[in-house]
């Protein structure tokens, strides 16, 4: 009864809170009316205040349970630990299906791979820095943009071609990010987060007023597409082209960042995200790291830069707005920050999940943002929490009294 | 020296940095309490100017008096807009208290972007024109190229609710209990006072100024659109940076010193880069002096 009671007045105070934009709307000197909206967030909000009070009890109660140390992996930690011959023939056989993929289905349909890619790289990137690191940085997109526009520009004036300008853009990108890193090393969490934001946006309005230089608004256009060997390829086979080459990029980075987490780069960056201090007295280069982990993860964002140039053809600022910095963290933060397993899944759920669905398209931003509140507020790890190596006792002894885990 | 010109610079500073300093004080406040950035509080603002401006559709085709629609279309924002920052503590932020820095400010980021699609879904994405609301005052007729009514009214009001709002933080019990949480939490818990009280207070009166601000600024500017939230917030938020973030005598003097500062950058250098000002100042603050022009530096305990 309390909690019927407790629904109706959630329910009730919501239906006041959204009166004034979902319900009235001015158009055209006459007032209209959308009681219906009314309705849906009364029971929207009724039901949804129960399941909202069931989870965060849920959470208490899990809570509780780990603090007493009952502690049972999850269904993804379990995957992630299963037989290391299994996950091998099963990223096989996956690699395999993504190299067919491109000869049996659209261009359109190889485009949003592509994308799903892209972000993939992009996603890995970031999650050196956020999720590894556990710098939060705001400013991914304007890393994306030096990759792109170093790529149009250098074509543009100097006639470089696609394969100069990868490993270009990349560079360009990686001393960016060590640039913006060098100053704003001393600041904590939020004020970094902060100054990567105006950064981000500092970068998208100098392309966008620099005009001379960067065509303003308008942007580059006629970006070259690769070559292969200097033949002259479709618009089809272009783009099957670009499917490999991002292809082998996203796995080169998916090798290279998971490689990157066990070493010694890598346990030094998840330590200074434990404690700075104790690090440093370990004797950890605190800033020579951090840049590391700046240079490292930008670097990515400056090759996808590059390949998504060479893809669209036609760069400008606004694919380079804050938005696409805070889409390109809804992926690590959904699929799990520091688990790259989880970048994949995350980014496959923002490209993929959208592109299939048309319907939802239209609610996907609203949706995407509500999940990272839920997410933070009820499974901060992620879809797919990230797991360190751990390494077991065989001494039985020591198992038995519990010292070895 | 043209002081023609310089003058117009000067209290079309003033007008921009009023309302800087509105909204500034909602995050300092928030941040003052419990050291989050509010990244949705700029999106409250938004909200305000949208409530405001439906509220003035309603009642102009109702044929009310334009100065009537003013006052009550600010008010109703108010009342809206402290209803949602109420709420947005109670979803977003309140359950994460205690898990760590990072988590609460990506909710913060989610809330913010659902406040910007919910917008785009119940309303619209286009720009909205806002009815010219503030009657043109005889007296300022003399004065009026440099310093329309619209500025008069802005820097009027702003003035009289950051006093209002001084003499509350000082004056009243609840803005006791305000201080002494932003000071210590724990202890002012220990002595008594309700900490999830003070909170939800700290964000119904941060909402309401953001709401303020919204509704003026959107009928001086005379178009609303669902992206004004953020450059405005970020440029609130550089506000409370730049005056000492925590600090309410602060956030109103960075607004005014970011909206007069922006004013003659544009006026001298260049109006091209006008955002790219306030974000290289917003960088170069937040290297240089942390604690901003009224805050006291920190010293980190091991």
């Amino acid at each position: 009864m309390q909690e019927l009671k407790k629904s109706v007045l959630v329910s009730l105070w919501f239906m006041f809170l959204t009166f004034p934009i979902m319900v009235v709307r001015v158009v055209e000197k006459s007032v209209v009316l959308r009681w219906e909206n009314l309705a849906w967030i009364g029971i929207g909000s009724f039901v949804l205040s129960f399941v909202w009070r069931w989870a965060l009890r849920r959470k208490e109660m899990g809570r509780a349970a780990s603090r007493e140390g009952a502690k049972n992996p999850g269904l993804m930690a379990q995957l992630a630990g299963a037989n290391p011959a299994l996950v091998r023939a099963g990223s096989a056989l996956l690699l395999v299906a993504f190299a067919v993929i491109p000869w049996l289905v659209t261009t359109y349909q190889t485009n949003i791979l592509i994308s799903f890619m892209l972000y993939v790289i992009l996603g890995l990137g970031l999650n050196v820095i956020v999720g590894i690191a556990g710098l939060l940085f705001l400013g991914h997109a304007a890393f994306y943009a030096i990759g792109a526009y170093s790529y149009a520009l250098l074509n543009q004036y100097f006639g470089l071609g696609f394969w100069v300008a990868l490993p270009v853009g990349g560079i360009v990108a990686s001393l960016a990010g060590v640039a913006l890193a060098f100053p704003v090393l001393r600041l904590r969490g939020d004020y970094l987060a902060i100054v990567t934001l105006g950064f981000g946006e500092i970068v998208r309005l100098v392309l966008e007023n620099w005009s001379s230089l960067t065509g303003g608004p308008s942007g580059v256009s006629n970006i070259p597409r690769p070559g292969l060997m200097n033949m002259e390829l479709s618009v089809a086979g272009a783009n099957i082209y670009i499917y490999y080459i991002v292809f082998v990029l996203a796995v080169i980075t998916i090798l290279a960042v998971s490689r990157l987490k066990d070493s010694r780069i890598g346990r030094a960056l998840q330590a200074l995200r434990e404690d700075e201090i104790a690090c440093e007295a370990m004797g950890i280069d605190r800033v020579g790291v951090k840049l590391m982990a700046f240079g490292l993860g930008t670097a990515w964002a400056g090759f996808a830069g590059v390949v998504f140039a060479a893809k669209t053809t036609f760069i400008n600022p606004a694919s380079f707005t804050f938005f696409e910095s805070a889409i390109i963290l809804s992926i690590v933060v959904l699929g799990g920050m520091g688990s790259n397993l989880g970048v994949i899944m995350g980014s496959a759920f923002l490209v993929l999940l959208p592109e299939y669905m048309r319907a939802f398209s239209e609610y996907r931003m609203i949706l995407f943002a509500a999940a990272m509140v839920l997410m933070m507020v009820f499974r901060p790890e992620g879809l797919i929490p990230a797991t360190g190596r751990r390494y077991e006792v065989n001494d039985p002894e020591l198992a038995a009294s519990g010292e070895g885990r | 020296m043209d002081w023609q010109y310089f003058s117009e610079l000067f209290l079309g500073g003033l007008t921009r940095g009023s309302i800087y300093a509105l909204i500034a004080i909602g995050y300092t406040m928030v941040y003052g309490i419990i050291e989050l950035i509010n990244f949705a509080h700029g999106e409250v603002y938004m909200l305000g100017a949208f409530v405001g401006l439906i509220v003035a559709g309603v009642l102009g085709i109702m044929g009310f008096p334009a100065p009537a629609i003013l006052v009550l279309a600010a008010v109703v924002a108010i009342i809206y807009c402290a209803g949602y920052g109420y709420t947005m503590e109670k979803i977003a932020y309140k359950p994460l208290r205690g898990a760590g820095r990072l988590s609460p400010l990506i909710s913060a980021i989610g809330m913010s972007l659902f406040l910007q699609n919910y917008i785009i879904l119940a309303q619209t994405s286009d720009f909205m024109p806002f009815p010219r609301l503030i009657p043109d005052f005889a007296f300022l007729e003399p004065v009026a190229h440099v310093f329309g009514s619209s500025d008069f009214v802005i820097v009027a009001t702003s003035a009289l609710f950051m006093a209002a709002l001084t003499v509350f933080i000082k004056y009243t019990k609840m803005g006791k209990a305000m201080r002494a949480t932003a000071q210590n939490r724990k202890m002012a818990m220990l002595l008594g006072v309700d900490a999830d009280r003070v909170i939800s207070i700290t964000f119904i009166l941060g909402s309401s100024l953001a709401a303020l601000g919204g509704v003026l600024i959107a009928s001086h500017v005379g178009m609303v659109n669902f992206a004004i939230g953020f450059v405005a917030g970020i440029k609130a938020f550089t506000a409370a940076v730049l005056g000492g973030i925590g600090s309410i005598p602060g956030a109103m003097l960075g607004g005014l010193f970011l909206g007069l500062s922006e004013s003659f950058a544009t006026g001298y250098i260049s109006s091209d880069y006008e955002d790219v000002f306030a974000f290289t100042l917003l960088v170069v603050f937040l290297i240089f002096r942390p604690s901003g022009i009224m805050g006291k530096a920190k010293v980190e305990k091991v």
